[in-house]
C-alpha cells in the first residue's frame, strides 16, 4: 500500500455550513412541536360504581344547554344561534346569589348543565364547553385580579405555592359545576 | 479642503466563519427539542380550535386517543374510529388500552393518567360519549379534549 503523500493537514471546512443546514433542515421538517394543551375535564364516576341517588335540585339553579343533532342550540329553554352571549349568561347565572328568581341560588349550587345529542358533532360541542369553562375562568380571574390568560397559567400550575394560594382563593366558593349529560339514545 | 477627507471604502463583505456556528447551535436547539412522531397518525385530524386552553404539566402522565374518519377510506370504511398509539381499536378495549397505559408509569402515578382526546371536528358526540363512559369505567377521569388555539376574537 503506497502512504499517500504528506499534503496539508487542514480539512477544508466551507462545506460544513451546507451539512449543518441540511441537518438543521431535516430536524426542521420531522419536529413536529407537541401540544400539550386543551380544555380540562375530569369525569364523574361510573354510575355502577356510586350509589344511586335521586336528588332534586331546583330549576332555578340549573343552566341548561341542549344541542340538538344539527347543531342547534338551546339555552334555558330558549333557542339560541349564537354561542357568544353564552359566556355572560352564565356568568350572570352563577354571580347571581339569588338576587333574581330565574337564576341561581348561590354559585356553590349553580350547575351549568350541557345535553348533547348523539347526532351533534364534537366541532359545536367544544364550542359551547370552550365558553362555558371560559364564563368560569372569567369568574376566578376577575377574583384573583388577573386575566383570564393568567388565570389558566396559574391553574395549570398549582405545584407553586404562590399559585395555590392564590387559585384555592379564587375558587373558594365558587366551584366550576359543569355537568355534561349522556346524550339521548334517539337522534331527533 | 484637506480637512474633508473621504472616508477609505469601508470593507463590504460580512465574515461568514461564524456561520457554521450558528447553524450548529440552531441544529442542536432543534435536535434537544424534537420529538419525534412515534407513530403515524391514520385518522383525520381537523380538530376544532378553542380558546380557554390549559397547559398539561407533566408530559409523561399523558397518553394519546385519535378519533376521526380514516385517511384510507378505501381499506377502513369512512365511519369514525379511534386510534390508539398505531392501531385501530373498538370502544370496548378502551379500558384494556388504559391498563396497559397505566402499567407504564410508575406505581404511584398511575391514577394521575390523563388522557388527551384528539377528536376531529366531524364526529358525533354519540362516539364521543361511549369513549367517555369506557374511560369513566376504567375510572381513566383525567380527560382533555386537546385543541389547538384560537387567535382570532
Amino acid at each position: 500500500m503506497a502512504r499517500s503523500k504528506r499534503g496539508t493537514t487542514e480539512i477544508n471546512s466551507s462545506s460544513m455550513a451546507d451539512i449543518a443546514f441540511l441537518l438543521l433542515i431535516f430536524f426542521l421538517v420531522t419536529t413536529t412541536i407537541a401540544n400539550d394543551k386543551g380544555l380540562t375535564l375530569a369525569l364523574p364516576p361510573h354510575p355502577d360504581d356510586v350509589e344511586q341517588q335521586d336528588i332534586k335540585i331546583p330549576e332555578r339553579n340549573i343552566f341548561k344547554i341542549l344541542i340538538n343533532s344539527s347543531d342547534r342550540l338551546m339555552v334555558e329553554n330558549q333557542e339560541m344561534q349564537d354561542v357568544s352571549r353564552l359566556r355572560e349568561m352564565i356568568k350572570e347565572f352563577v354571580l347571581n346569589n339569588g338576587v333574581d328568581p330565574n337564576l341561581s341560588d348561590s354559585p356553590e349550587k349553580a350547575i351549568v348543565s350541557i345535553k348533547t345529542n348523539r347526532g351533534t358533532s364534537y366541532e359545536r360541542f367544544i364550542e359551547v364547553y370552550n365558553e362555558v369553562q371560559g364564563a368560569y375562568y372569567d369568574i376566578y380571574a376577575e377574583r384573583a385580579g388577573v386575566t383570564n390568560e393568567k388565570w389558566r397559567e396559574i391553574a395549570s400550575n398549582t405545584s407553586d405555592p404562590d399559585n395555590k394560594r392564590i387559585y384555592e382563593k379564587a375558587r373558594e366558593g365558587i366551584p366550576m359545576q359543569i355537568s355534561i349529560a349522556e346524550p339521548n339514545k334517539v337522534s331527533n | 479642503m484637506a480637512k474633508f477627507k473621504k472616508k477609505a471604502k469601508a470593507k463590504q463583505d460580512i465574515p461568514t466563519s461564524a456561520l457554521p456556528d450558528i447553524i450548529f447551535m440552531l441544529l442542536f436547539f432543534f435536535m434537544v427539542t424534537t420529538v419525534l412522531r412515534e407513530n403515524t397518525i391514520n385518522v383525520l385530524q381537523n380538530i376544532p380550535k378553542a380558546t380557554e386552553l390549559r397547559k398539561l404539566q407533566r408530559k409523561s402522565l399523558v397518553s394519546y386517543l385519535y378519533v376521526g374518519k380514516p385517511r384510507n377510506t378505501a381499506k377502513f370504511g369512512d365511519e369514525p374510529k379511534i386510534q390508539a398509539n398505531d392501531v385501530f381499536i373498538e370502544v370496548r378495549d378502551i379500558g384494556q388500552w388504559i391498563e396497559k397505559e397505566r402499567s407504564k408509569l410508575d406505581e404511584v402515578e398511575r391514577d394521575q393518567l390523563t388522557v388527551a382526546l384528539k377528536s376531529d371536528k366531524d364526529v358525533k358526540m354519540g362516539l364521543i360519549s361511549d369513549i367517555q363512559m369506557e374511560l369513566r369505567k376504567a375510572n381513566a377521569r383525567k380527560l382533555m379534549y386537546s385543541t389547538p388555539q384560537r387567535i382570532d376574537k
